[in-house]
């Protein structure tokens, strides 16, 4: 009787939304507070000048198409499991998560790049902001990767379908949302360095 | 089952979970329920205050009896006490640090806002626990860890962080600058980082359960001014303590991994330069006071959301200006983010920058002030009943005016030039933030102990603890203005240093004379606290006679709140004595329809719309129920 009622209550709130959905929303609303205030905090200190100026590593633009491909076969996906096709579900799952580590390691080949240029972690902050972008952005695309794995593992379960899309849309979402965050930064890094 | 019908799913798991397998563990530690989290928040909350209070209190002992001999704390702080009975001064300044660290960060912000935004949300919404009890729980146990941390700190070889609570580097970055910044320092940052996941966990359940968990006819504009001052203090820190997690990442490069994010020049005594170069300290100070500001605030707005309530419901008078208060909560909100560099005008900042956010501080004292005279005008004529929370209620809004204005004062640059960095900024913000924000929190808890234990607190207690308490903070805190406007800098070891400074001597001592009475006045209250929690008197259901739904539930509320249906709302939380009323309230369950001998003639025409939204609403309920099943 009574969890009924708190289904019936949680349901009928106008602008109510699915409570973790909400929370994974507001989980994304903090990671972009941290890189917009690392992304000042790299403004202010270029202003003060003594800036070392070197060419972002050629790698960025690969990782940048494949982060976006694998975005696109995510959302195949997503568009697939709702009319549940879920054969292409599966595929897009796989090709979106392969395309994840690989973005990764195109990541860890930027940091190769970067100190074959003599630009370290440590040394002018110019190159440890670089390291502080791209490493604390696949940490969170880590996360991501994980949470495609788990849903991946539960669409070869028949647990995502279109009666059944909660995590794969906030797997989609966070994606999505990854994806945007890094070509933010590199966009960034474009523009200002 | 499929993680897609979470929704009903996981709302079906709580309630067999607690009916069926409660033990010691998921009752009391490990629980899910937000009033017991509230509860746990609110016990390690006090002991923290204990602590950071202990603290303060061995620091003024020095600053006011600076050739006492403190041999007697040997068996206590050990090689912190030299041979001569003296304090170290490197212990000093980890003193001071572990005062503020505390008391702003676990005390006025986890014990505060998690207190009484898990208690209070859910019960005054209309909620049966919060949007994710697992998040909750895991936000408890985050701070948990995160005191333990800091505890174990304070028991090091070289003593706990040393840097200020704002650790500044280089200070704070270098470990050859003074003995904290060594071990005490990678401890405090990485307590701070839990803590800060502690608040984001906290944070994001709070601002979900409140945008969707509100029972029927609980709109926005039917909230308790508690509840909207919890939400837009979730919303401050979401926003906020992610940029003091982007700070305190930086600071951790720079310490362990030798980035220069900060650091740049740097001699030590007479040794060559550090290979540091290219950083900027003001950086940090930028990033730091981004969310320093906004934590202010933090700590504040809920203090303010508990006193709209409490000085409302003993006043018998709806708060005045309802709107106006949520308007000056939301401006509050806003420009808190766009003040923080009022912490910086003596940094070497562009001065025109400087009057930009002078400009903007000073506009922060307007939605500040309608507050305050919101609260006074409440007050005024008000059938006063001075029940203890009301005095602390009334407490705070003093301390908040005279905290206040010397704010007015320090937001003027010029004016801060002189005073930035002196005891003057400690009178300032003891006042309107540690005073204020202390008293709201009594205020919250001898209002709601009845709610919380099914019990009385004792009153007479009360006011002797409150009486102790208000003359003491001024006591403590109003001399230190002139000694900020001699010129006297906080974080100093010793007033006689200098001759304009031995001057104070005296106050000093009347200073921390007057601070050991009012740490010792705490002792009534917890006395009060934990007498009351088994032994006092057993409260009625709503021993206030207040309006808010957290009183329909039974005296000692099971997990899920309300036994039966959650009760809808009717109307604002604000009608007290309204004209024809029976009753000095009217609780917000009360149909409009049912007291027609007090409804406005804008109410009386909303019945008629209420009576059709009950039997629609009755209809979708059986609609819901027949597809559920
Ligand atoms: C009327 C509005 C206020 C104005 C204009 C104001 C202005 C200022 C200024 C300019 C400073 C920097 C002083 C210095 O370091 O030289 C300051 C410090 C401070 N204010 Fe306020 N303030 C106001 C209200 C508040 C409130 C409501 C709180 C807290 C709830 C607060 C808490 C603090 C704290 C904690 C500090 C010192 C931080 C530190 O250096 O350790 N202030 N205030
Ligand atoms: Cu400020």
């Amino acid at each position: 009787m009574e969890e009924k009622f708190a289904y019936i209550e949680g349901a009928e709130q106008p602008i109510a939304m699915h409570p973790k959905k909400f929370s994974l929303w507001l989980f994304m609303v903090t990671v972009v507070m941290i890189f917009a205030g690392l992304t000042s905090a790299y403004i202010v200190r270029q202003s003060e000048g003594n800036w070392l100026e070197f060419d972002l590593p050629a790698v960025f633009y690969y990782t940048s198409g494949i982060i976006i491909i694998s975005s696109i076969f995510l959302h195949w996906a997503y568009l697939s499991a709702k009319k549940d096709n879920l054969m292409q579900l599966r595929i897009g799952m796989v090709i979106a998560s392969v395309l994840g580590l690989a973005f990764l390691v195109g990541q860890w080949y930027s940091f190769v790049a970067l100190v074959d240029m003599d630009v370290y972690l440590v040394g002018n902050p110019s190159g440890s902001f670089l390291y502080i972008f791209t490493g604390l952005h696949a940490l969170h695309l880590v996360s991501g990767v994980i949470f495609l794995i788990i849903v991946l593992i539960s669409s070869f379960r028949y647990k995502v379908h279109s009666q059944s899309m909660v995590s794969m849309e906030m797997c989609v979402t966070y994606w999505h949302f990854l994806g945007a965050l890094w070509l933010y930064l590199f966009t960034f890094m474009l523009l200002n360095h | 089952m499929a993680t897609a019908s979470v929704a009903s799913h996981s709302a079906h798991d709580h309630d067999h979970d607690h009916e069926h397998k409660e033990n010691f563990i998921t009752k009391y530690i490990f629980t899910i329920d937000h009033k017991m989290i509230g509860k746990q928040f609110l016990v390690t909350g006090i002991f923290w205050a204990l602590i950071g209070g202990f603290l303060s209190i061995l620091f003024r002992l020095q600053l006011g009896f600076p050739d006492m001999d403190l041999t007697f704390l040997k068996p206590l702080l050990g090689g912190w006490i030299d041979d001569g009975g003296k304090l170290d001064p490197n212990f000093y300044l980890a003193l001071v640090t572990m005062h503020g660290t505390i008391m702003v960060f676990f005390v006025l912000t986890a014990g505060l806002s998690g207190t009484f935004s898990n208690f209070l949300i859910p019960l005054q919404i209309g909620a049966r626990d919060m949007a994710s009890g697992f998040m909750n729980m895991l936000s408890y146990w985050f701070f948990f860890i995160s005191g333990v941390i800091m505890f174990i700190s304070l028991f090091l070889e070289n003593g706990p962080a040393g840097g200020g609570w704002v650790v500044y580097p280089p200070l704070s970055a270098l470990e050859q600058a003074i003995p904290g910044s060594g071990m005490g320092m990678t401890l405090w940052l990485i307590a701070m980082t839990f803590f800060i996941a502690s608040s984001l966990l906290g944070g994001i359940n709070y601002i979900s359960t409140v945008i969707n968990l509100r029972t029927k006819g609980m709109s926005f504009s039917r909230l308790p001014l508690t509840i909207w001052a919890f939400f837009l203090t979730a919303v401050i820190g979401l926003l906020s303590f992610p940029v003091l997690f982007a700070a305190a990442l930086l600071l951790v490069f720079d310490r362990s991994f030798g980035t220069s994010f900060y650091l740049s020049d740097i001699y030590i005594s007479g040794e060559g330069a550090l290979p540091n170069t290219g950083g900027s300290p003001v950086l940090y100070q930028h990033l730091f006071w981004f969310l320093g500001h906004p934590e202010v605030y933090i700590v504040l707005l809920p203090a303010l959301g508990i006193t709209s309530e409490v000085i409302a419901t003993n006043s018998r008078k709806p708060i005045f200006g309802y709107k106006a208060m949520i308007i000056s909560m939301l401006g509050i909100t806003i420009l808190s983010f766009v003040v923080w560099a009022h912490h910086m005008f003596v940094s070497g900042m562009n001065p025109f920058l400087g009057s930009i956010f002078m400009f903007l501080t000073l506009i922060i004292a307007i939605p500040s002030a309608v507050k305050v005279f919101n609260y006074l005008t409440t007050l005024w004529r008000g059938n006063l009943i001075f029940t203890p929370g009301m005095l602390f209620s009334i407490g705070l809004v003093s301390f908040f005016i005279s905290g206040g204005l010397t704010g007015i004062f320090l937001g003027n640059s010029a004016i801060d030039i002189q005073l930035h960095d002196t005891y003057f900024v400690v009178a300032h913000f003891h006042l309107v933030m540690g005073s204020a924000s202390f008293f709201g929190l009594m205020a919250g808890v001898y209002h709601w102990f009845p709610k919380m234990f099914g019990r009385m607190m004792d009153a007479r207690l009360g006011y002797v603890h409150f009486w102790l308490t208000f003359v003491g903070v001024y006591l403590v805190f109003f001399p230190m203005h002139y000694i900020g406007i001699a010129g006297f800098p906080r974080r100093y070891y010793s007033f006689t240093t200098y001759d304009f400074s031995s001057a104070y001597t005296d106050l000093n001592m009347f200073v921390s004379v007057a601070a050991i009475i009012t740490f010792a006045a705490q002792f009534i209250f917890l006395f009060n606290f934990f007498y009351s929690m088994y032994r006092g008197r057993k409260a009625s259901l709503n021993p206030w006679r207040s309006t808010t739904l957290e009183w329909t539930t039974p005296l000692h509320p099971g997990h899920g709140n309300w036994p039966g249906e959650i009760p809808a709302v009717y109307r604002w939380p604000y009608d007290y004595s309204k004209p024809g009323a029976n009753e000095d309230f009217i609780p917000q369950t009360v149909p409009l329809s049912a007291t027609p001998e007090s409804n406005l003639p804008h109410e009386q025409e909303l019945v008629k719309l209420e009576k059709e939204i009950i039997a629609e609403e009755g209809e979708v309920l059986v609609a819901n129920e027949s597809k559920e099943s």
